[in-house]
């Protein structure tokens, strides 16, 4: 197909691509760069250092909001892949009518609201039951975190569920096998790939929130990203670089990760 | 199986208790709220009134006579022009890149996927500081046009709608690329083949056959990429430093400084309102369960 007299050979669409990829890695390599910059002006080059790294480290506010957004983004993670998981499999079986319909509709609608609406009617739901008087802190930003990363979570279990034949799962019933057992040892063992995959979008669905997470939080329980965000909102400092060069290295690292597992197809 | 199919009303419960509480019930809060009388600074109280949605019109002079005021109108149509923008540019640079994917060996396309899907997940925060870093007065690019000697004194690129529309247009990208990649992947490329065979030329080709044959995917892109944009808050409020306001900063300072929740509210209802007509237009010709 790519052969230089091939049809689907078109002019410019390989400057247009290799171009649009420096587009989308250039800023990125920017911030990765500059948090290495010895000079505080940070946008001029001053020699190697990794002095905002430690003193990054070293900044308390900072190590405590990493450490909420791990707290939220594991358990978001947990709770959302076991909901998506029992809903991707309640999804197979018979269902009334109605009951279908509104869970399809319940799992595409948050990919349709505008993250903003969503942060406001969290907010304004939590004044109202009186869940912000609680006193549950990071509590609150875990819930809105479970609940939008349901969606996230279910897209690549639902997709492995479906390359599996029905026929293994009446193997197993056909051989005595309890619906728990047989659950235990057929389906769960089958659908990990999809639970991994699901599992890792949901924790960097949650790890990137900003507008949501700022809305909800209540002051201490602030995420890595609305630190940073009140961080670029006071002046623009190396240490933000530095912060942001290792956010983006664990994403990155993510997303190669849950691509080499998804690499991986089984059956 | 049988088990399983059994309890399949139970195996979603706790799915849509969640959605229920924690999702449906806060939308329609809001849609409630919209028709509340504001309590300053933050809240709402009876009694019911239209109030909020004439203030999308209206605004009150000093002797609470109603005129006209067009700011929330200009905030829609701003709203709406970026994101339209946006969207067209990233399927004018997203459609070539995919179509390009799409046609390399197996084991480089691969490559290519991750390399578009890793901005996808990197950190939208950090990717829209990023050109700060880039467009501000003392940044790269005036950095470097400077030391070349192209300008003597920096350009202002930051906080108007170039940068906030090259903001969008960073972030949003990917959304546009996978979607069309998914589906030229899945297109049978012997029709291109055939097309050419019968002395079509490739441009004519690529009109009359890839590119209809790739709608859904187009559809599909051009909806990720046009609702996040239209209630975008990072990229206004970072690049447009706060003063190039979109729908989406707007409803955040009406419920945050502004304290005026219920206009908050009516203006979350008029954004909603303007994704669902654009969905409808966009999904005239039937796209949108390429999204599910």
């Amino acid at each position: 197909m790519a052969e230089a007299d091939s049809p689907s050979r078109l002019p410019g669409v390989a400057t247009t691509a290799y171009l649009s990829l420096a587009f989308l890695y250039i800023p990125i390599l920017v911030v990765i760069v500059f948090s290495f910059n010895a000079n505080s002006l940070i946008t001029v080059w001053h020699g190697f250092t990794t002095d905002w790294y430690v003193k990054a480290f070293e900044n308390e506010d900072l190590r405590r909001a990493t450490l909420n957004s791990m707290i939220v983004a594991a358990g978001a993670t947990f709770f959302s892949t076991i909901i998506a998981l029992m809903a991707a499999i309640g999804m197979r079986g018979r269902l009334p009518r109605g009951l279908a319909g509104s869970s399809q509709l319940m799992m595409t609608l948050p990919l349709l609201i505008p993250e903003i609406v969503i942060a406001v009617a969290t907010m304004t739901f939590f004044a109202l039951i009186g869940l912000s008087k609680l006193e549950i802190g990071v509590g609150q930003v875990l819930i809105a975190h479970t609940v939008f990363c349901v969606p996230f979570a279910y897209s690549p279990i639902r997709a492995r569920l479906e390359t599996l034949q029905p026929s293994l799962f009446e193997a197993a019933a056909d051989l005595y096998a309890t619906p728990w057992h047989a659950f235990r040892r057929v389906t769960l063992p089958l659908m990990l790939p999809g639970i991994t995959s699901g599992a890792m979008l949901a924790f960097i669905t949650s790890l990137d929130d900003f507008i949501i997470t700022q809305m909800v939080a209540p002051p201490g329980s602030m995420t890595l990203p609305v630190y940073i965000y009140s961080m670029v909102r006071k002046g623009i400092t190396p240490e933000i670089n530095a912060v942001s060069a290792i956010l983006l290295v664990i994403s990155i690292l993510l997303v190669v990760s849950s691509y080499v597992i998804n690499q991986r197809k089984a059956v | 199986m049988q088990g399983i199919r059994n309890a399949a009303p139970w195996l979603l419960s706790p799915f849509l208790l969640v959605m229920g509480v924690f999702f449906a019930a806060p939308l329609l809060l809001v849609v409630g709220y919209s028709f509340m009388t504001a309590h300053y600074p933050g809240g709402v109280e009876f009694p019911l009134t239209f109030e909020a949605y004439t203030k999308i019109f209206y605004d009150t002079d000093f002797d609470g006579n109603k005129v006209f005021d067009s700011s929330f109108l200009l905030i829609c149509w701003k709203s709406l022009k970026l994101a339209g923008l946006c969207t067209i540019l990233c399927l004018f640079a997203g459609f070539p890149m995919a179509y390009f994917m799409a046609t390399r060996p197996a084991h480089q396309r691969n490559l290519w996927m991750m390399l578009v899907t890793i901005p996808f997940w990197t950190n939208l925060l950090i990717r829209t500081y990023s050109w700060i870093l880039i467009l501000r007065d003392e940044g790269l690019v005036n950095n470097l046009l400077m030391s070349a000697g192209i300008i003597s004194s920096p350009l202002t690129l930051m906080c108007g709608d170039f940068a906030v529309g090259l903001g969008l247009l960073y972030s949003y990208l990917p959304f546009m690329v996978l979607p069309i990649y998914a589906n030229l992947e899945r297109m049978d490329w012997r029709l291109v083949e055939a097309a050419s065979d019968l002395y079509a030329t490739r441009w004519q080709t690529l009109r009359k056959v890839t590119i209809p044959l790739s709608m859904p995917g187009i559809l599909a892109g051009s909806i990720l990429v046009f609702i996040p944009s239209i209630g975008s808050f990072l990229a206004p409020q970072l690049l447009g430093c706060g003063q190039q306001m979109m729908l989406g900063n707007k409803i955040e300072n009406l419920f945050g400084q502004a304290g005026d929740w219920p206009f908050g509210s009516a203006a979350s209802v008029a954004l909603m309102a303007i994704v669902m007509i654009g969905l409808m237009i966009m999904s005239r010709r039937g796209g949108i369960k390429e999204l599910v």
